[in-house]
């Protein structure tokens, strides 16, 4: 139990964040939102995997990268591909000249299953692919990258030319990958409907412990020495190397952790919207990625949860209510969280915190049953 | 190469190589200015494409004026001079207002210049509209000249080009001969001697960021005579000049020009053998595996941090 409260906790003040997180995620939003608007905040939350992923590897580990969209983009992909598999039944397909494959493959003159879509007609080796396939490309990425020292802002542009990359590949390949549209139309996921309002309920609430679970291994990896090292080779990269840590070997560990937990955002972002395409594979979505990690606070992993939050509602809003203003605002956003908060929502509370826990004492001070109240009314047994 | 004569190749060859050649200098152009001011100063200056376009759109103001007064065969030269100092104007005024507090995180730049650019292209698009616009342009800048039955090479390619080659010798010029050049390249090899010699490198730092946004409004007057421009018109553009600058290795302008050379014929001269969009993922794919195996780039200056 102690082993838990400080390791995946972090400690007790960790814990109490925690428990709002979980709280506002867990009860709050199912209890005010209707489904229309949690679907949308569960839609926000798959982001939140990326964000959390860019503070383990760009607050802690110093690596920015511009590109976690692809990850995100392969996860998402790879469950799209089972569900369109599932939804392209030779019975719903029978209009098709070629019945029993996805629709997009028909329109493009495709006649057979090409042979990287046949492991996604099972659901454990699509898991697995969405674990496994984004960590090994982060792998190969990383072992090509670290191990020759490439680092901050030319990894920062390589991973920018590969979300490119990816993105003309799967917009070229329109046979293969749905193209522009990406894949569209999932219905079913083994026979039950994700479209209607209870799965949507379920799916909510699955995606929403997985990122309780992602935040509780990011905590992990933090209080552990793996972690100090992480910060120690942001900040001080040749004295580690000097000290004889292998640097390159836990640069690559924490970039595929992050790619792992931005493809789990991905897959549940297919599940819970219904489509995948390459709008959010791209370099726009990446940066906007890196914006919503930097809000919330990059050394922080539940502010970059309520940063993704709060950016994503802030997006919604604004470009329903003013499209013209929106991008302006994220610009202003971009720049003020540079020049102004560099450690985003969570630095702004740490940097008032005692301040608030003052005031919060001092009401709490005048309420019955209050540990202050308590405090500053000595118990009769001691007088 | 089955269906082509030899003759028909050679023609293919030539103008697809052409065709290379101006995507070349409005790569070239456009990187110019980005190896100065990431090359020399490592400022990663996302904005870059939107001061690229200010230039464009500047030209397609001044071919606006200059059509009112019947002016339409003159303007041109004086259009890329205009663009020069207003892009130069607006990189000034970024430096002080953004990246001078910046220069100690760069990854943090990053961030900075692109909510610039977001910021900038929502300006284009609430002034000029969202459609793309292009200057009405020069009776002398239209048509072709067919050295042979087959080859067509459009004259506006050619009036890019040898703007580009000017431009190249201009700023190699610049650097390696004239004494604020000297002085540019001093803060960045040394920062702390060059401040103790005299120089001031804040000064410096402004001038430099400033030279490279104004070269990149001299790429978008060039761009207009070739393609037109919409408010996003930069940004297509900015991945590309920064692999670019990248794969040419960082601080060398030689093989900044190399390397713009190389990614822009191998794209165009395989866009005639595949589709545009394959063509594009094997140049980027082969420039990135380069840089796993040459992290520096192509040709890379020892540059003391």
């Amino acid at each position: 139990m102690n082993f838990f409260m400080q390791r995946m906790m972090g400690g007790k003040e960790g814990a109490v964040a925690f428990v709002i997180i979980a709280a506002v995620i867990l009860v709050l939003f199912p209890l005010f939102l209707d489904i229309f608007r949690l679907n949308l905040v569960g839609k926000y939350l798959t982001y939140a995997f990326v964000a959390v992923g860019l503070v383990m590897c760009w607050g802690y580990g110093g690596i920015l990268s511009l590109g976690q969209g692809v990850f995100f983009g392969l996860g998402g992909y790879a469950m799209a591909m089972f569900l369109k598999l599932e939804a392209s039944s030779p019975e719903a397909t029978a209009i098709q000249s070629t019945p029993g494959i996805p629709d997009f493959m028909d329109w493009n003159q495709i006649t057979a299953l090409p042979w990287f879509w046949e492991p996604f007609n099972s659901l454990p080796l699509t898991i697995i692919a969405v674990l496994v396939v984004p960590t090994i490309f982060a792998f190969f990425i990383g072992v090509a990258m670290f191990k020759r020292r490439v680092g901050g802002v030319y990894f920062a542009i390589i991973t920018q030319a590969i979300a490119l990359i990816l993105t003309v590949l799967i917009v070229g390949q329109q046979g293969y990958t749905g193209g522009i549209n990406g894949i569209t139309d999932l219905r079913t996921l083994l026979g039950w409907d994700i479209r209607d309002d209870s799965a949507k309920y379920i799916l909510y609430f699955v995606n929403a412990f997985l990122l309780l679970g992602v935040i509780m291994i990011g905590r992990f990896v933090i209080t552990s020495k793996l972690g100090r090292l992480l910060v120690a080779m942001r900040d001080r990269e040749d004295r580690v190397r000097f000290s004889g840590y292998d640097v390159s070997a836990f640069k690559i560990f924490v970039f595929c952790l992050a790619a792992m937990f931005s493809a789990i955002g991905g897959a549940m972002f297919t599940l819970q919207v219904g489509f995948m395409s390459p709008s959010f594979v791209g370099i726009v979505p990446s940066i906007e990625m890196v914006i919503f990690a930097a809000v919330g606070g990059r050394m922080s992993l539940i502010g970059a949860v309520y940063g993704t939050l709060l950016v994503s509602f802030g997006k919604t809003y604004f470009s329903e209510v003013a499209p013209e203003l929106w991008l302006f605002m994220m610009g202003a956003l971009f720049i003020a969280v540079v020049m102004a908060f560099p450690d985003g929502l969570a630095g702004v509370y740490q940097k008032y915190r005692s301040r608030l826990f003052a005031l919060g004492g001092r009401i709490c001070a005048r309420v019955p049953f209050c540990p202050a109240y308590r405090a500053q009314t000595p118990r009769p047994s001691e007088s | 190469m089955d269906g082509y004569t030899a003759s028909e190749l050679m023609s293919i060859v030539a103008m697809q190589g052409f065709a290379g050649i101006s995507l070349f200098s409005v790569l070239l152009l456009m990187a110019l200015g980005l190896a100065i001011i990431f090359g020399q100063m490592g400022v990663i200056n996302m904005a870059h494409g939107e001061f690229m376009t200010i230039g464009a759109y500047t030209t397609f103001l001044m071919s606006t004026m200059a059509g009112e007064f019947g002016l339409v065969d003159y303007y041109f030269p004086v259009a890329i001079i205009v663009s020069f100092l207003i892009a130069f104007g607006a990189g000034y005024l970024t430096e002080w207002a953004l990246i001078r507090h910046l220069y100690a995180r760069p990854l943090d730049t990053l961030l900075a210049t692109w909510g610039l650019s977001l910021m900038l292209q929502q300006v284009f698009r609430t002034v000029f509209g969202a459609r793309e616009v292009s200057p009405t342009m020069p009776d002398w800048l239209q048509g072709s000249w067919q050295p042979t039955d087959t080859i067509d090479i459009p004259i506006n390619g050619l009036f890019v080009l040898g703007l580009t080659v000017l431009l190249t010798f201009a700023v190699l010029y610049y650097l390696y001969k004239s004494r604020s050049g000297v002085k540019m390249r001093a803060t960045t090899q040394n920062r702390m001697m060059a401040g103790a010699v005299g120089i001031n490198t804040k000064k410096v730092d402004r001038f430099t960021f400033a030279l490279g946004c104004g070269i990149a409004g001299v790429a978008g007057a060039a761009f207009t005579t070739i393609a037109s421009t919409g408010p996003t018109t930069g940004s297509l553009y900015i991945v590309d000049t920064f692999m670019v600058v990248v794969f040419g290795g960082a601080a060398s302008l030689f093989g900044t020009i190399a390397s713009a050379f190389a990614i822009a014929e191998a794209q165009s001269i395989m866009e005639f053998f595949m589709s545009g969009s394959m063509a594009k993922v094997l140049t980027l794919l082969f420039v990135v595996g380069v840089l796993m195996i040459r992290p520096e780039g192509l040709f890379s200056v020892k540059v003391r941090k």
